[in-house]
């Protein structure tokens, strides 16, 4: 798994690399799509009500779910009122983050993930490790035998990634042509036109919002974007940073519901779930801007070694370390914030510049400040050694206590540099030492200015 | 040139051979030096820990130190990057040894001769952080007898990131390694870097390799004759 | 459900506080009109070349030359009943049946056929990009996407140069709901091994005709 989570991270980023360097005007935009985030974010009580008020007046309904819990119960009750015992369901984070499959099954409705990787992981009984290619941590032989056993059972697929591919779209064209309810998270939402967009790569986005007769939307409140033009800044943004593509095969942008083309019934639920928890911290809100292009996952280099899983959240990665704290709460996810090195790779590729550095440093300190006991041994040693530092008198001692493997600054280092290889040598005399020890300068020593 | 010198905790303590390199490569290029003695941490250790308060006082009580001096100059781009990011840059005053050099003092050749290969570790905090651009790559050019070879995958992270290093011990090294695979590759005799932090990280794991590469501060190749 | 409605905007007006600054969006990327007029021939140019980088076919033809060429490509594809839009110009492929969206096909009927024709509202030369908008010779959106061939007539003309022209010129489309659709080459996944897969659900194939006037 490691070695193709590695794989991928640095195939996907010298592409992204790439495309980007063709674009002369990549800072500029980043630069428009940070500020629209942020000003989507700044006025988004009124943008949500205009986007109410556009999906309504061209024929759709919209829903607001406070929470996982609330959401679930509205799209159950849709499904329900149809009689439905299957969804199809295009790939959406969102509807990953509330456990809307498992909630619809308790109501004995079957949703059926239509994405390749969201098939494969769901015959795999798997969860996803890359926001994007959510099966890359599974090669081809992998998803072969996992076929043969499920969807082309008794087929020998043969190891060509095509004929794979085609098992997957036999099983689905089936679905895609007969099941009348879908359901689908949204990448943008214009306020002021009303207008839905998914980006994508497969089709089956455009199979589940256009063939089934009622399609239900699960958007999280932050996805809303101000203007219609703001999608040409994004439109550029998101395809060269996900997939390091020039534009991706297909983008749908629908509106309400159009007679005689697509679903009669359409259905958009604006989800808060901790949301609005993000938005409340000044300095963590950045976090919301996020496009889910998962170019930070791609220059990580911890991410890259450790893979998806080890996050335990829809959210891994960069973005991942610094939005599930906020959206579940700093005590469900306290560690998170330490993940990383703050080598700042993130940062540099972040399609919106969300300086995610900073946001971790923030979030670390809130977790210090919030939850952790002033008593730890850490905490006292953080004390101890912070004591040392506000004086010169104190430092210098500790300097010298050092060099005799002793003394506060070595216990605060001690139980890390221990489980690694050992403290480092302390040399006989340090700078300052030698500093008082040179001869004095002669008058008016050094050249003239 | 009247330059005050912010040595930094882990250069004073760790590192002195910096400090002393880059003492005389100041005063080599004319410089008189200060030092004030009642300095000691930026906080950056602290902040980065999530003990921010304690980490921002120190950036504080570094200000007051430094309030008299003209300029300040200092062997660490990841305690400058600190420093300016929490408003403790002393409106300008405060730079990073290669900004000083190339800078302040106009100068690429500071008169250093090193006959060795050498190849540069560019650290994530000078870099990113501060924006160090290429003022070492330039610097070291200008080094009679120095054979700069590249690094691959230069930009990577080498793993010590701090409290990280500590906390995560097996993803640093796993980082680390990777690190070490390209200095090694590299067919340098020495690694260098404008932070010592890193080259804690990398040092350790050569002489751990006995790889008969060992690593220097920029300044000390620099001050080298 | 407006309980829920009311509560998620209380929660935001009190995340955001009482005087949230709403920040200006400064736009210093190449806009509409940067990149010079549409009569321009470059953009098909570029156009051409970025369309075949994805793997589809793209032919450039006079409109004499166009019937032609259809033909020719269905003879290579072995399309011999496609479908047309309702709403499509009275294009004629010899050799070929061409079945019109009126009453409209169900989408299992979609599924027989072989492949279906259709024009654009405009494309992106940069990007390579087809932009359907729903009525006209573009058609409504099942039509473009179950049958597993497609063939497109680009008009020179309608070629922009860059995103944010499309953008600018889809603004009526967008104020009156019209459903849009952005295709970039045919479908593909790279979701193996990160082998780009062409073809999964979209039209696996994709000729595109780019017709000068």
């Amino acid at each position: 798994m490691r070695r193709n989570v590695g794989k991928a991270t640095d195939t996907i980023r010298a592409r992204r690399a790439a495309r980007v360097a063709e674009v002369p005007d990549w800072e500029a935009l980043r630069d428009a799509g940070a500020a629209i985030k942020a000003r989507a974010m700044a006025s988004l009580p009124e943008q949500l009500e205009r986007l109410e008020a556009a999906v309504t007046r061209a024929g759709g309904q919209v829903h607001w779910a406070r929470d996982a819990d609330e959401c679930n119960a509205i799209v159950g009750a849709i499904a329900g009122e149809h009689g439905a015992r299957e969804v199809i369901k295009v790939k959406s984070l969102a509807t990953d983050e509330i456990g809307l499959n498992d909630a619809l099954a308790a109501q004995g409705v079957e949703a059926i993930e239509t994405d390749l990787a969201e098939l494969i992981n769901q015959l795999g009984h798997d969860t996803s490790s890359h926001i994007l290619v959510p099966a890359i941590h599974r090669n081809r032989a992998e998803i072969k035998l996992l076929f043969e056993h499920t969807i082309a059972r008794g087929q020998d697929l043969g190891w060509e990634i095509t004929a794979i591919a085609e098992a997957a779209r036999r099983h689905l064209r089936e679905k895609f042509l007969s099941v009348p309810v879908a359901t689908s998270g949204a990448n943008f939402a214009v306020a002021e036109t009303g207008t839905i967009g998914v980006v994508e790569s497969e089709g089956n986005g455009r199979m589940c919002l256009t063939l089934p007769r009622v399609l239900i939307t699960v958007m999280g409140i932050e996805k809303v974007l101000p203007e219609w033009r703001d999608l040409e800044v994004f439109l550029q943004l998101l395809p060269r940073s996900a997939t390091g593509e020039r534009m991706n095969p297909y983008t749908s942008l629908w509106t309400g519901v159009r007679a005689g083309d697509g679903p009669q019934e359409f259905h958009l639920v604006l989800l808060d779930n901790g949301r609005t928890d993000v938005l409340a911290d000044e300095v963590g809100r950045q976090a919301l801007h996020c496009i889910r292009c998962s170019a930070c996952l791609n220059s990580c280099p911890v991410y890259s070694r450790v893979g998806g899983h080890a996050y335990e959240s829809v959210y891994p990665g960069p973005i991942g370390a610094i939005l599930t704290p906020q959206l579940r709460g700093l005590e469900h996810a306290p560690t998170l914030p330490w993940a990383s090195s703050l080598c700042g790779a993130c940062y540099e590729v972040c399609p919106v510049k969300i300086d995610i550095p900073s946001v971790l440093l923030h979030l670390r300190a809130r977790v210090v400040r919030e939850y952790k006991s002033r008593r730890s041994p850490e905490a006292l040693a953080m004390e101890a050694v912070g004591r040392v530092f506000g004086s010169q008198r104190r430092y210098e001692q500790a300097q010298k206590l050092a060099r005799l493997g002793r003394g506060p600054i070595v216990t605060a280092a001690l139980p890390g540099w221990s489980a690694m290889r050992g403290l480092p040598e302390v040399p006989e005399q340090t700078f300052r030492e030698w500093w008082r020890s040179r001869p004095p300068r002669a008058a008016g020593g050094g050249a003239a200015q | 040139m009247r330059v005050a010198l912010f040595i930094t905790c882990f250069n004073d303590t760790l590192f002195p051979q910096t400090g002393r390199a880059v003492v005389t490569l100041l005063e080599r290029l004319g410089c008189e030096v200060d030092f004030p003695e009642a300095q000691t941490c930026c906080g950056q250790m602290h902040t980065n820990t999530g003990y921010r308060e304690r980490g921002l006082a120190l950036a504080r009580r570094f200000e007051q130190v430094f309030a008299d001096a003209e300029v300040v100059v200092s062997p660490s781009a990841s305690c400058v990057a600190y420093l300016r990011e929490n408003g403790a840059g002393l409106d300008g005053r405060l730079t990073e040894l290669t900004e000083f050099l190339v800078d302040r003092l106009g100068v690429e050749d500071v008169g250093a001769t090193f006959p060795h290969k050498v190849t540069l570790h560019p650290t994530c905090h000078s870099v990113r952080l501060m924006g160090i651009g290429d003022r070492p790559q330039r610097l070291l050019k200008q080094v009679r007898g120095i054979d700069l070879v590249e690094l691959n995958d230069a930009a990577v992270c080498c793993g010590f990131g701090g409290t990280f290093a500590v906390k995560n011990a097996d993803t640093s090294m796993a980082m680390l390694s990777d690190k070490l695979r390209d200095v090694l590759n590299s067919g340098a005799e020495v690694c260098t870097a404008a932070d010592n932090s890193c080259l804690l990280h990398i040092g350790g794991a050569l002489r751990h390799q006995r790889a008969g590469v060992r690593v220097m501060h920029v300044a000390e190749i620099l001050a080298a004759t | 459900m407006s309980g829920g409605r009311e509560a998620v905007l209380a929660r935001v007006r009190a995340a955001l506080g009482p005087a949230a600054e709403v920040p200006p969006v400064p736009r210093a990327y190449r806009e509409a009109g940067a990149l010079g007029a549409r009569s321009d021939s470059a953009p098909a140019d570029l156009f051409c070349e970025r369309v075949a980088d994805y793997r589809a076919t793209v032919s450039r033809v006079s409109a004499e030359e166009l019937p032609g060429a259809l033909r020719a490509a269905c003879e290579q594809r072995e399309a011999q009943r496609v479908a047309v839009p309702a709403q499509a110009p009275p294009w004629t492929v010899d050799g070929v049946e061409l079945v019109r969206d009126d009453p409209p096909l169900s989408p299992r009927q979609l599924d027989e056929l072989d492949g279906v024709l259709s024009g654009c509202a405009l494309a992106i030369a940069e990007t390579g990009t087809i932009v359907l908008d729903g009525v006209g010779a573009c058609g409504r959106r099942a039509l473009t996407l179950v049958p597993d061939y497609h063939l497109c007539v680009v008009r020179s003309v309608d070629i922009v140069p860059s995103v944010p022209d499309c953008v600018a010129a889809l603004a009526q489309v967008a104020a009156e709901g019209r459903p849009i659709t952005f295709i970039s080459g045919p479908s593909a996944t790279v979701d193996i091994e990160l082998v780009r897969v062409e073809g999964v659900h979209g039209p696996r194939t994709l000729d595109v005709f780019v017709v000068d006037s």
